[in-house]
């Protein structure tokens, strides 16, 4: 662990361990906890994922503590249950590796599970981190790199701040049209 | 204490049902009210940005269910203002389904014949136009030439998009910022306002009761304009007549909600839900292919990788909405973008070893955004949708400050629906997959279950009292004087897009409704001249 630098609480730990099961990202420094360094490129964490769910327009802020401290419960019974032994500096959704991790999330959003809303309202907010950055305006987002606008592709607005495409269009017949269709355009 | 308002009308809701029904009964002397929960924005106010707060949270809502997830508008021009303007006819055959009751849904009086003239009428108003090919996007094509490939067809889709202001950025979820698209805040809602139709955006109603005199009640609260979650005490406005026009998401919440006071509702009053048998596969384009195989090229070395660029759905593929096919088994593709965010949790990485929507194959998947092509099942289902009971205020406890909320509404697909969509899922698999184009996968429904971005059907017109809410005037059963227009009147499933239904449906209503307003003292004629006969600017901004 780099000892210049600051540890993070518990659950900021946890929900950053979470955010990198979702859309795993690289590690920061050596000796990452959180982030397991599955991929090369960011990912949710650097994205923004923990800014999202604590974003008060979205209604988890008040309640991400408590999911924190139950997703380590989940993750010790987790270890218990599959004979996995934890690392007790670090939280214990944590000390769980990424494949344990996202075992453990499938668990927790399978449809008969009775918190799967919950677990699958954090993915979705840790998704929309990764690939709309809705805590950003899209433009300042694009222009300072966002990694998910940037790894999915999402092209940049005109200097004006909005999206224009001139060319669209392959600008030919690809197909035949129904036979039945008729004269306005709709089918029979 | 203020005195009581009265109209002769009060319209509960904005979109199709509500914009339509407000114009001619205004244009033709009524005193009219609307009464619309969302916030009241027009071009200048639309974002092109995904930062919470922008136009694309404000306007439009995601409702989670128990085995169904609904998508609304949530404004002044309802539906309208966020949908992707995709216009088709329905089939002739869906006039004619069965459905769930082993019998003809829809009334005796309405068949596709009979729903033309008022096709029409709404197709003028807006206006609807044919595309042709140079119209179509890149999405668009790739689809056409994939169908073609596998032997189908493939056809533009009519759409209310006026085409030299449109710049294909595929923002119109979060309304449209050039007024290309044709929503209800450029023809009926002007030509409301115009007749004298009063409009209060952030009134959220609540429930109805009766007046001593026939009329009713409508009760409202006022919702804060930037946190939905908070509302307060509104008031309530006195009406001889009242549409309700709130969504098939909650019109039914408003009359269960109304049925203490109003006595009992009948049994139709949110049963038979339909989410418009509704399935999203997600295609991954292999770009060498699209060369190879389809002959695409876009003269800048790609052959697509485009999946951002657009206008909604464009191309349709109607080759299996064949009446002589069996009940079920009859749906319609068509090529869909779908915004990051809502619009990529829910799609399975094709193949994948692990978790399919979330973890590393999930990123991999994202890397390919620009190649995704999304493809739109409508099916038929079985209209299983129920309500249960109503939350404490609107039509959801809201979780977010905008757009998110939990639902009442629950839908257990029968074995009928769930045939539906795993046939369109082949079909996809079939036309996509086929030498190499794409890897393609359906949306998971195991985590907010299904999901609609067309809510029908949850207090429809029928003939029967038993499985309709309405009789074939789209007044409520028993209730005399409160009609619905919207989308829940649709007895069920379309195949196609149903906004021009909801729309020539609203439109034949309107005779029915001038006569009972009629014989309710109100001095009123019918006949107004289409909208767009009248100036077509933007309304102003309020509230």
């Amino acid at each position: 662990m780099d000892d210049d630098r600051p540890v993070d609480s518990v659950p900021t730990q946890t929900l950053e361990a979470f955010a990198d099961t979702i859309i795993p990202g690289a590690q920061r420094f050596p000796g990452d906890r959180a982030i397991s360094g599955v991929t090369a490129e960011d990912g949710a964490v650097a994205a923004g994922a923990l800014a999202v769910l604590a974003d008060p327009a979205l209604g988890l802020a008040d309640a991400l503590n408590g999911m924190a401290g139950l997703l380590n419960m989940h993750a010790g019974d987790y270890a218990r249950k599959h004979d996995v032994r934890l690392d007790p500096t670090v939280p214990a959704f944590v000390a769980l590796s990424f494949d344990e991790r996202t075992a453990l999330v499938q668990d927790l959003t399978d449809p008969g599970h009775p918190e799967r809303e919950v677990w699958f309202g954090a993915a979705l907010f840790c998704t929309m981190a990764f690939d709309s950055a809705p805590h950003l305006s899209t433009t300042d987002a694009l222009a300072q790199g966002h990694p998910g606008l940037s790894l999915i592709g999402f092209a940049a607005p005109e200097p004006d701040g909005l999206w224009r495409f001139p060319r669209f269009s392959y600008e030919r017949a690809l197909a035949d049209p129904h036979p039945d269709t008729t004269s306005t355009g709709s089918p029979a | 204490m203020t005195a009581t308002q009265k109209f002769d009308v009060v319209v509960v809701g904005s979109g199709f049902g509500g914009a339509i029904t407000a114009y001619h009964l205004a244009a033709g002397g009524a005193s009219v009210l609307v009464l619309e929960r969302g916030p009241w924005l027009t071009a200048d106010d639309f974002d092109h940005d995904f930062k919470l707060g922008s136009s694309y949270t404000r306007i439009f809502d995601f409702t989670v269910g128990d085995g169904m997830s609904v998508l609304a508008g949530n404004c002044v021009g309802g539906g309208s203002v966020v949908y992707f303007a995709t216009m088709p006819r329905a089939p002739g055959f869906v006039f004619e389904r069965h459905g769930s009751i082993g019998r003809r849904m829809w009334p005796a009086a309405i068949d596709r014949t009979a729903m033309d003239p008022w096709y029409d009428r709404v197709s003028e108003a807006l206006p609807v136009t044919a595309q042709d090919w140079r119209d179509v996007p890149y999405a668009g094509g790739l689809f056409a030439a994939a169908c073609a490939h596998a032997g189908r067809t493939a056809n533009p889709v009519p759409s209310a998009i006026d085409k030299p202001k449109c710049t294909n950025c595929n923002w119109m979820m979060a309304g449209c910022k050039f007024d290309a698209k044709r929503s209800l805040l450029l023809n009926y809602l002007p030509a409301a306002v115009a007749n004298g139709a009063e409009i209060r955006p952030l009134h959220e109603v609540q429930r109805l009761s009766r007046t001593g005199d026939g009329g009713y009640r409508v009760h409202y609260n006022l919702v804060d304009d930037t946190d939905y979650r908070l509302s307060s005490p509104g008031g309530t406005i006195e009406a001889k007549l009242v549409v309700l026009a709130a969504g098939a998401g909650a019109t039914p919440v408003i009359l269960q909600r109304s049925e203490a006071e109003l006595g009992p509702m009948p049994h139709a009053v949110g049963r038979y839900f339909s989410g418009n048998g509704e399935r999203l596969n997600t295609a991954v384009i292999n770009d060498e292919r699209a060369r190879e195989v389809l002959g695409l090229d876009r003269g800048d070395g790609l052959a697509y990788r485009a999946h951002q660029l657009g206008k909604g759905p464009c191309v349709a593929s109607w080759d299996k909405l064949d009446p002589a096919l069996p009940e079920y088994s009859r749906f319609s593709l068509e090529q869909l973008y779908f915004p990051p965010g809502l619009g990529t949790i829910l799609a399975q990485a094709p193949g994948a070893s692990g978790p399919t929507w979330f973890g590393r194959e999930k990123k991999d998947m994202l890397r390919e955004w620009q190649s995704w092509l999304t493809v739109f099942a409508m099916t038929e289902d079985d209209n299983e949708g129920v309500f249960g009971p109503p939350p404490a205020t609107g039509n959801a406890e809201r979780i977010a400050q905008q757009m998110l909320g939990r639902g009442a509404l629950s839908y257990q697909p029968t074995e009928n629906t769930r045939r539906g969509w795993a046939l369109s899922d082949a079909d996809v698999k079939e036309i996509l997959e086929r030498d190499g184009i794409a890897r393609v996968a359906p949306w998971s429904n195991d985590l907010v279950g299904a999901y609609t971005v067309h809510p029908l059907s949850s207090c429809r017109i029928g003939d029967d009292p038993q499985t309709s809410a309405l009789d074939d005037r789209h007044e409520l059963r028993g209730h005399p004087g409160i009609f619905v227009t919207d989308g829940s009147a649709v007895p069920g499933a379309l195949t196609v897009n149903p906004a021009l239904t909801i729309a020539a449906l609203a439109e034949r209503a309107v005779p029915g409704l001038v006569r009972a307003a009629q014989q309710r003292g109100v001095k009123v004629t019918y006949g107004a001249p289409s909208p767009s006969a009248a100036p077509t600017v933007a309304v102003a901004s309020r509230g």
